[in-house]
């Protein structure tokens, strides 16, 4: 990787600065103006998607490397302050940028204590996650990952539900714990590369010996596992999503958890590529138990939020699969997954929040029937519901479809190239399995739609419900709006992922090549059949 | 020039209806109703007109150049990623030629009716906007180019039948048919995408079909020698056409989807979508010949579907139901036909079961109209008097399935079981004897009909009203146009297929498609034995309407109840379906609950986060209170701790 264009105007900086500055903004305003910081917040997140949009212009889809670089000394060190953008963090900065507003616009009526403080942590919460996805120092990085505990933290333990303090508190300690092996590895690589250099791109020639790779993998690895989350760190998420508000939720669902995917595909996977390709066939098999159980447990819930919290298990799961069967397709897949499960969740979390806000109960059996009263309430939902089962058309159907056939590629294809000899028959299986998560996903949510909307109303006070307003209207159908243009033109999206990816790949692919040529002094059975199967030598 | 003209023309017989659905879904709130049927029943007619148009010019090329066969046009590319391109292309050749005409023919009949049927609905305009977005992706299925976007058709076309089964939500009993319907197919679904994987990357396939046709075709071709995969392949495929055709073991939607308005079951449930599997093996029949065991299945499940539906439906007191397990066994028989690699005959089947099987759905719906929304056929009786035009339409597409002779359902049926008695594969792996059998089974199938169908007619329409409080009318204009236009083709569909060489127009036609699979296929038949069996299968249809006759009208009017009495073990198994639903809900439906609930409870509250995690915040939690205790202030006890400590020290160093 490189830095391909340095940026003539600082486009990342204003991305991550214009919500800091709405935070300062909102701070000097007096805290009685409700109105004053909502609108303000709702602006400064929206000036911040269309400087976004001049990253999204100014990109070059065909750079591997780094874009709209910004490269500054810091601190001691050799701490500095890099940016850039490359094609595997453009599209969740867009994802973030977009939904921040969204979000915000969303919230409008359900956050009532707190406004002013409510909206801040909003606005510092998306500088952070900003500054994550485009960090290229790894200080840098590190301070606006954890940076963005701090915010979502608040965030679920101020304006949350009965048991938010359990919930924040859970959230807190998971993440953080995993953060702090991260960190311990950061300052290994520190050392290793001699001292006076966090760069990303310093780290990445380092060339670790494989025995220190495996653990660095799994120091960062488990940061991001639990991030994810990958089976079985994924308990805090129904509790902080089922005490999150609304607002929590959808960001939390929407962005934070790609930052556990971002992470495996940005930092795990390309510095320590021999141990992630050791790591692929284990890092799989969870991500299948993922798809699965996910499925499973989501099926078994009586609180739609809690079912939609066990989908994104499910749907990470699939992330998960696709990023380490190391193909392009399956990794561009997972990619344009991230997204989607941010749109669809995202817009899952805001439904549901729209009903509680006018029943205050997200238990399933309070509903049923509410189709009649809320007649574009259920059209979304329908829309919504399709694009999280991946139905052809919607933005679902391309990112499972990629993954899955860049799974069954790499395993029925000879000869498969990943670090893994047992691949061929797990791949089958992993990908029949993940299949089958497309079936369970229909069943638990095409359930819950008709338990939710259909059949006769079995609640009085159902029957008069009002459908979603102007302001509910328009922050679901701009979310309607990408599942359909991701599901018809997903090639918008996907090429500018591809040069990236691409280049990610083969620098991933070089390295195990190299590996396996210095360890193959003899030729072992594996190899020996890999020749045959190219028609080299006679068996 | 023509083909460039041809290629517009596709865009619009596809695209037409997806505006018709756009415009009556967005506007429904505001359109008046005039309007919504304008663009509801006006956008599927331009898409006929369209097909018509584009069927005529291809007509007039093909005369002057027989080697042209297909026009395929790009729009985009769809996805692209790696080693994957999919394009959004259409694709027209003959077969997918007929699909349209059938599919948008057909379609815009039952638009027109639907203005009749659905008049009073409050949701009007939704129910166009689905019908027209049903269109759509049938158009889809058919003309796309790529197995991929059939594909979107196809889980379109079950999408839609999921919103207009359920359409009248309300009804819980209309909301979980249409779930189900929506899960079973998503099982067929998954093995359809998984086939479509290992043709991709196990065979090194492609999913462009001409190519993948070319591929297979070609001389000394690879792929054509990995029998065992391509068996997989199409059997995971058939899979799919299981669920979405409605064919054992996974037919079990289709008698539920009878929940949705009739003219959705008349058009969804019987003349295109069901039939959507039987054109994707006849689309992929250069496939399905090269797997002989595939094609076995396929014809043995055919022909068992055949039989087991027919007896169900000879029980089934509900109209539409009749109708629905009716549609099974019709079904049945065509895919007995693509599996005895009769594929012409499967889809000449399905051209003139479109048109009787659409009648008689939509005969039955202007029954229902009339009853009030009465569905008992036991209710019903002596309807002949006051609906003249419903009874006469319906009379003769009885007849016309019954496999009456010279009525369309005679010629394709006969087609099929000729095949089934004669044809073989040519590899020899199938035992000979397997097709007789089939023939055996598909016959005895074909006497159930005449007798369930022509039970289905006394009942409604002779003898007297068994209801007091009904009070039946004929039906309006648009309901009766089309029955009418609907019965002329069930009478005449099949004279493009007439039983020779020179006047079988249908597979003349369709002979491009067909022809290399043809030449794997062996026949031992000749016409001396294919006008026995005419003979035979005619000689069956009258006595199983005779039967009925007496049955139901005539001297043996006690019969049907001394025969349920005689045999009540039988009977009852045959009236609840023989349990088929009881026994999915105790072999899949319930233990997926109960393992859902138990893991949910064991597992993850348990296991994962009772044990493990908060287990550990726990133990931390107990480690500080010890040491808490510890450290407690009292100095004697540190002292104490102190000496026993270097007590300890000490003896463990010497």
């Amino acid at each position: 990787m490189t830095f391909d264009t340095f940026a003539v105007t600082p486009f990342l900086t204003w991305t991550l600065a214009i919500p800091l500055l709405g935070a300062v903004v909102l701070a000097l305003v007096p805290r009685e103006h409700l109105a004053a910081h909502r609108w303000l917040s709702f602006v400064f997140s929206v000036v911040a998607f269309l400087v976004s949009l001049s990253v999204w212009v100014n990109f070059d889809a065909s750079l591997a490397g780094f874009q709209l670089v910004e490269d500054h000394p810091w601190l001691p060190f050799g701490i500095r302050y890099t940016l850039g953008v490359d094609g595997i963090s453009l599209l969740l900065v867009m994802l973030t940028t977009f939904l921040t507003p969204v979000t915000i616009l969303g919230a409008f009526s359900s956050i009532e204590k707190r406004v002013k403080e409510f909206y801040i942590a909003m606005l510092l919460l998306e500088t952070s996650m900003v500054g994550t996805l485009v960090a290229l120092d790894m200080v840098l990085f590190y301070v606006f990952w954890e940076f963005m505990l701090i915010p979502m933290y608040l965030i679920i333990g101020v304006w949350g539900g009965p048991r938010r303090i359990y919930a924040a508190v859970k959230f807190f300690l998971f993440t953080f714990i995993g953060s702090v092996l991260m960190l311990v590895g950061i300052l290994y690589l520190h050392v290793t590369a001699g001292g006076d250099t966090f760069s990303y791109l310093d780290f990445l020639r380092l060339g670790v010996p494989v025995r220190e790779q495996m653990w660095l993998f799994a120091a960062f690895g488990l940061a991001f596992a639990i991030k994810v989350p990958v089976f079985p760190f994924h308990t805090w998420l129904p509790d902080a999503h089922v005490e999150a508000p609304t607002a929590g939720s959808v960001i939390l669902a929407g962005v934070l958890l790609k930052m556990g995917t971002y992470g495996f595909l940005r930092f795990a996977i390309p510095l320590f590529p021999e141990a992630a390709g050791a790591f692929a066939v284990p890092v799989m098999v969870l991500a299948v138990i993922g798809v699965v159980y996910g499925s499973l447990m989501a099926y078994a819930q009586d609180d739609v939020k809690k079912l939609v919290a066990y989908s994104s298990v499910a749907h990470l799961g699939f992330v998960m699969l696709g990023m380490f069967a190391l193909t392009t397709e399956a990794v561009q897949g997972s990619l344009l997954q991230m997204v989607n499960h941010g749109v669809s969740t995202g817009a899952l979390f805001l439904l549901v929040g729209v009903l509680y806000e006018r029943r205050h109960t997200r238990l399933i059996e309070a509903y049923g029937g509410i189709a009649r009263p809320m007649k574009v309430f259920a059209a979304i939902l329908v829309i919504i519901t399709l694009s999280s089962i991946g139905l052809p058309g919607t933005n679902g159907f391309v990112g499972e479809f990629l993954i899955l056939a860049g799974t069954f590629r790499e395993a029925l294809s000879a000869p498969g190239d990943l670090g893994a000899a047992n691949f061929k028959t797990a791949g089958v299986v992993f990908g029949v399995l993940a299949a089958s998560g497309v079936l369970l996903g229909a069943i638990y949510m095409l359930t819950m739609v008709r338990k939710v909307l259909f059949g006769p109303i079995t609640h009085p006070e159902n029957e008069r419900l009002r459908d979603v307003g102007v302001r509910e209207f328009a922050v679901l159908a701009s979310l309607v709006v990408c599942v359909f243009w991701i599901g018809v033109f997903p090639n918008f999206f996907l090429k500018r992922t591809e040069a990236s990816v691409n280049a990610t790949l083969q620098a991933y692919k070089a390295r195990i090549v190299e590996h396996r040529a210095f360890h193959a002094a003899r030729p072992t059975p594996d190899i020996a059949r890999d020749l045959v199967a190219e028609g080299e030598v006679r068996p | 020039m023509l083909q460039g003209q041809v290629a517009t023309l596709l865009y619009v017989i596809v695209f037409a209806p997806l505006v018709g659905a756009v415009v009556n879904g967005l506007g429904s709130r505001w359109l008046s109703r005039r309007f919504v049927s304008a663009v509801g029943v006006g956008t599927p007619f331009l898409s006929f007109a369209a097909a018509l148009y584009s069927f005529a010019a291809l007509m007039g090329v093909r005369g002057q150049e027989p080697e042209f066969t297909a026009v395929s046009t790009t729009l985009f590319s769809w996805i692209s990623a790696g080693p994957i391109s999919v394009d959004f292309a259409l694709y027209l050749d003959p077969l997918s030629m007929v699909m349209t005409l059938v599919v948008t023919g057909v379609g815009s009949l039952i638009h027109l009716y639907s203005v009749g049927y659905m008049h009073g609905d409050p949701s009007y305009a939704r129910y166009f906007s689905h019908l027209n977005l049903f269109m759509f992706s049938m158009l889809l299925l058919v003309l796309g180019q790529s197995l991929l976007l059939l594909f979107v058709g196809w889980e379109g076309v079950g999408l839609c039948s999921y919103l207009l089964i359920g359409f009248w939500f309300s009804d819980m009993d209309k909301a979980v048919a249409g779930k189900k319907a929506f899960i079973v197919n998503r099982i067929g679904d998954f093995g359809f995408l998984l086939g479509l994987f290992v043709l991709v990357f196990w065979m090194g396939g492609t999913l462009d079909v001409p190519a993948l046709r070319d591929a297979v075709t070609a001389p000394d071709s690879r792929i054509a020698s990995m029998t065992g995969a391509v068996t997989v392949v199409t059997l995971c495929l058939f899979v799919g056409a299981t669920g979405k055709s409605a064919q054992i073991p996974l037919y079990v939607w289709l008698p539920d989807a009878m929940a949705g308005p009739t003219p959705v079951s008349a058009l969804i449930h019987a003349a295109t979508m069901v039939t959507a599997g039987v054109y994707m093996i006849a689309r992929l029949n250069f496939l399905f010949v090269l797997a002989p065991v595939t094609m076995a299945v396929v014809a043995g499940v055919g022909a068992l579907t055949a039989l087991f539906a027919a007896s169900i439906g000879l029980a089934q007191n509900d109209i539409k139901k009749v109708l629905a397990y009716s549609t099974v066994s019709q079904l049945g028989y065509m895919f007995l036909g693509v599996g005895m690699g009769a594929f012409g005959a499967g889809i000449f089947h399905l051209m003139t079961h479109a048109f009787f099987k659409a009648c008689l759905f939509l005969g039955a719906g202007s029954v229902i109209h009339a009853m009030h929304g009465e569905q008992d056929i036991q209710k019903m009786g002596g309807l002949a008097r006051h609906m003249p035009i419903t009874r006469a339409t319906f009379l003769i597409s009885c007849l016309a399935i019954a496999g009456v002779p010279l009525l369309s359902g005679f010629f394709s049926k006969d087609e099929i079981l000729y095949g089934a008695f004669v044809l073989r594969h040519g590899s020899g792996a199938v035992a000979p004897w397997l097709g007789k059998l089939y023939f055996v089974l598909a016959l005895a199938a074909a006497l159930m009909t005449a007798v369930y169908m022509f039970r289905l007619y006394f009942l409604t329409f002779s003898g007297e009203m068994r209801s007091h409080d009904a009070h039946p009318h004929e039906s309006p204009a648009t309901m009766t146009i089309p029955l009418i236009l609907l019965a002329a083709g069930a009478v005449a569909a099949g004279w493009v297929g007439l039983p020779d060489e020179k006047l079988n127009l249908f597979h003349h036609y369709l002979e491009p498609v067909f022809a290399w699979s043809g030449e794997r296929i062996v026949s031992t038949g000749n016409h001396a034995l294919e006008f026995t069996l005419m003979g035979l299968s005619s000689v069956v249809a009258l006595t199983g309407i005779g039967l009925a006759w007496l049955m139901y009208r005539g001297a043996w009017r006690d019969e049907p109840d001394r025969i349920a009495r005689a045999l009540p073990g039988l009977y009852r198994a045959i009236f609840h379906k023989y349990y088929v639903d009881e026994l999915y809900a105790l072999l899949f439906v319930r233990p997926l609950q109960r393992l859902s609930r138990w893991a949910f409870r064991w597992v993850d509250a348990g296991l994962v986060d009772g044990v493990l995690v908060n287990g550990s915040a726990r133990s931390v939690r107990g480690v500080g209170l010890l040491t808490r205790m510890m450290v407690n202030g009292d100095v004697q006890a540190y002292a104490v701790a102190v000496f026993v400590g270097l007590a300890v020290l000490v003896w463990w160093m010497f």
